[in-house]
């Protein structure tokens, strides 16, 4: 069924065809559709799930992790501060190796209080253990959700989906709603191997020492360094039931272009717009957007960016203070020693949701093609200095 | 014939804790756990934040309790544990009694916002707040449970606490739990009568546990259970029972209060305090026994 819907409807949409059994979620702007649709779906009985209205983001976190360990399939979504509040929690959830799905609305940080996009908030949260992935439509994000439960309930890891805030949480575009038979073909309920109960008694999460917590770090690595292959081979599954690719890294334009843009979220779609407007002026660019970004898809990268002799601008919407743009510094190390002397340049811009158009992708594009490496590390676009 | 006697014991027999804990010798929070299981039997559920507990169970991979724990954060026992019961509702175990499991910095500091969340939304769990009246497990620390006069590593002697214990029970009352009561380690028979009624009833229930701590409160291991007694019969740590934050009653009533001076005087912890210190101490124990009796009805 086609239906028009905005951002946070997607996700929660998702979560319902999912089949989420709890749901602990807080309000924080701009993600606030989400938990309404999601609360008026567990009122009505369209979604069998209790959703526990929590005092706080952190509360939110904790609830979802028992009820993860309970054995039941949980979600919630959050924002920013409530993101950042909830931070302790992301590394309990990831090394308790608890699968809870998350929607997370990119949002710039204070002070001053912002409530647009900027990808600082998610990106703060890199190294807590969490699937990231990065959407740039709405349909997109229903189909994210879907398949992100299966990926993280097959590897007991917890996955975040993000969206731009109101570029993307509350824009409406067509969506194709699945059936709900067809998703519980592709996604069957989930049956931990291991939960707490009480029929067996155990003990999750104790003191550890140094005798076993190395290992126990050494395997969740192992575990999630199998994402890429499983999120592609479910990507492949979904595609042949629903009929939308779910990739890695979308390319577009990308295997004859000369200059390649790297982007993520919305700004991947404006990329796209560029790489047109460039290529009628003679320029060949084209686009990489990461749909999937921890666990860092470094195979899938370094197969698109293929080989030298051609120009790489990363387009950041975030900012790593004091060091230079995120997905910038982690591009040029995972090319590093794989692509001999490709330039990279490294562009900041969006930031606190500043709009990033058309005239800042050619803007990038004119910069790139001229500038000489080594570059600067960071080229500010858009930015009043 | 001659009528055999027979001893009748007045605490259900079984063990669901075993030897090999972790604790120190005389510790109190360990015989509250005993006796809370021995009220809520094998289909229990603990969700335990950092505290002493987080450690006297064992470490991975063993623990000395026969029930499941969820090691949680520190400040999440009522949030993980409104979770974890909501999970397993979900997979269709609603027998299971889900018990937050904290000591008082996890309950009356860190974890008080998430326990008044839970309360406000009558989550069906059991909150047990073990109180030893500091952060021993780091080490003594002053937590907003500490008496007025008490010795903690933050609260030298040169600078004692100067601050009233924070009255959990009336900030629980306000809450209008179905079901909330104080309890000793010193009185083990009416601590299982109130963990079973807490078990039978449906919604959020509060259990605050006086817990004597040797190594804290400077006291020597063997006193443990007289602390838990003395704590009672003093009017210090008055035992009752509340329903909706109304009914309280009081479950062990003490015709004549026993001096303060009784119960200080066997810990380390008061001994720099003045006659007229303690005399203070003793003016606010009085003043609290006045208002929880008249608040029972005299």
């Amino acid at each position: 069924m086609k239906k028009v819907i905005m951002g946070n409807h997607a996700l929660s949409y998702g979560a319902q065809l999912g089949r989420a059994q709890v749901v602990a979620a807080y309000p924080i702007t701009p993600q606030t559709q989400v938990v309404e649709l999601l609360s008026e779906m567990c009122a009505d009985k369209s979604l069998d799930a209790k959703f526990i209205k929590v005092e706080s983001e952190h509360s939110a976190m904790a609830a979802c992790l028992g009820a993860s360990l309970a054995g039941a399939r949980t979600f919630t979504a959050t924002s920013s501060h409530g993101l950042a509040l909830m931070h302790e929690l992301l590394h309990w959830a990831a090394i308790g190796r608890l699968p809870v799905v998350m929607g997370n609305i990119n949002r710039a940080m204070a002070p001053g209080w912002s409530i647009w996009s900027d990808q600082n908030d998610s990106l703060s949260q890199r190294d807590t253990g969490w699937m990231q992935y990065y959407c740039a439509s709405n349909q997109e994000v229903l189909d994210t959700t879907i398949q992100a439960f299966k990926v993280s309930e097959a590897l007991s890891v917890p996955g975040m989906i993000m969206l731009d805030a109101f570029t993307l949480s509350h824009t409406y575009e067509v969506v194709d709603i699945p059936e709900q038979e067809k998703v519980d073909a592709f996604l069957p309920p989930f049956r931990p191997k291991l939960r707490l109960s009480s029929e067996d008694p155990r003990a999750f999460g104790g003191l550890t020492s140094p005798e076993h917590y190395f290992e126990l770090r050494y395997k969740q690595q192992k575990d999630i360094e199998k994402a890429p292959a499983l999120v592609a081979e479910t990507g492949k599954e979904y595609e042949k039931l629903f009929g939308r690719r779910l990739e890695l890294i979308e390319g577009y334009k990308n295997e004859d272009a000369e200059l390649l843009f790297i982007t993520a979220g919305t700004t991947g779609y404006t990329a796209r717009v560029a790489v047109d407007a460039l290529r009628e002026e003679g320029v060949k660019a084209g686009n990489l957007r990461f749909r999937l970004f921890r666990p860092f898809p470094f195979a899938e990268l370094r197969r698109l960016v293929g080989r030298s002799g051609r120009r790489v601008a990363v387009v950041d919407r975030n900012l790593s203070s004091g060091c230079n743009g995120i997905f910038f510094q982690e591009v040029k190390s995972a090319l590093y020693g794989h692509v001999d002397g490709m330039p990279i340049f490294g562009y900041v811009s969006g930031l606190g949701g500043r709009d990033i158009a058309l005239e800042h992708f050619r803007e990038i594009a004119a910069d790139a093609l001229k500038r000489q490496p080594p570059a600067e590390e960071i080229v500010w676009i858009g930015v009043r200095k | 014939m001659k009528k055999e006697k027979t001893m009748k014991l007045t605490l259900p027999v079984e063990e669901y804790m075993g030897p090999g804990h972790l604790a120190c010798q005389g510790c109190g929070a360990t015989l509250a756990m005993r006796y809370v299981l021995k009220g809520l039997g094998p289909k229990t559920a603990l969700c335990i934040p950092a505290c002493c507990w987080a450690v006297i169970d064992g470490p991975f991979p063993y623990s000395c309790l026969e029930v499941s724990i969820f090691h949680c954060a520190f400040e999440t026992a009522a949030s993980s544990a409104s979770g974890l019961k909501a999970g397993l509702e979900m997979v269709g175990d609603k027998e299971t009694t889900v018990v937050g499991w904290a000591g008082d910095g996890g309950t009356f500091d860190i974890g008080l916002q998430a326990l008044s969340g839970a309360a406000e939304r009558n989550e069906d769990i059991l909150y047990v707040c073990y109180d030893n009246e500091a952060y021993m497990n780091t080490g003594i620390q002053r937590s907003s449970a500490t008496p007025y006069g008490a010795w903690t590593t933050t609260t030298p002697v040169k600078h004692f606490k100067n601050r009233p214990k924070k009255d959990i029970n009336a900030i629980m009352a306000a809450h209008r739990i179905p079901y909330q009561a104080t309890a000793s380690i010193g009185y083990p028979e009416d601590l299982v009568k109130k963990v079973k009624k807490a078990k039978e009833t449906k919604g959020t229930r509060f259990l605050h546990i006086y817990s004597p701590c040797p190594a804290g409160w400077k006291s020597r291991p063997e006193d443990t259970v007289k602390l838990g007694r003395l704590a009672v019969q003093t009017g210090l740590f008055p035992l009752f029972e509340m329903e909706y934050g109304e009914n309280c009653k009081l479950s062990i009533k003490v015709k004549e209060r026993k001096p303060l001076a009784d119960y200080v005087k066997l810990q380390g912890r008061f001994r720099h305090l003045s006659a007229e210190e303690l005399k203070l101490m003793q003016e606010e124990v009085d003043a609290r026994w006045a208002r929880i009796v008249a608040q029972c009805g005299g």
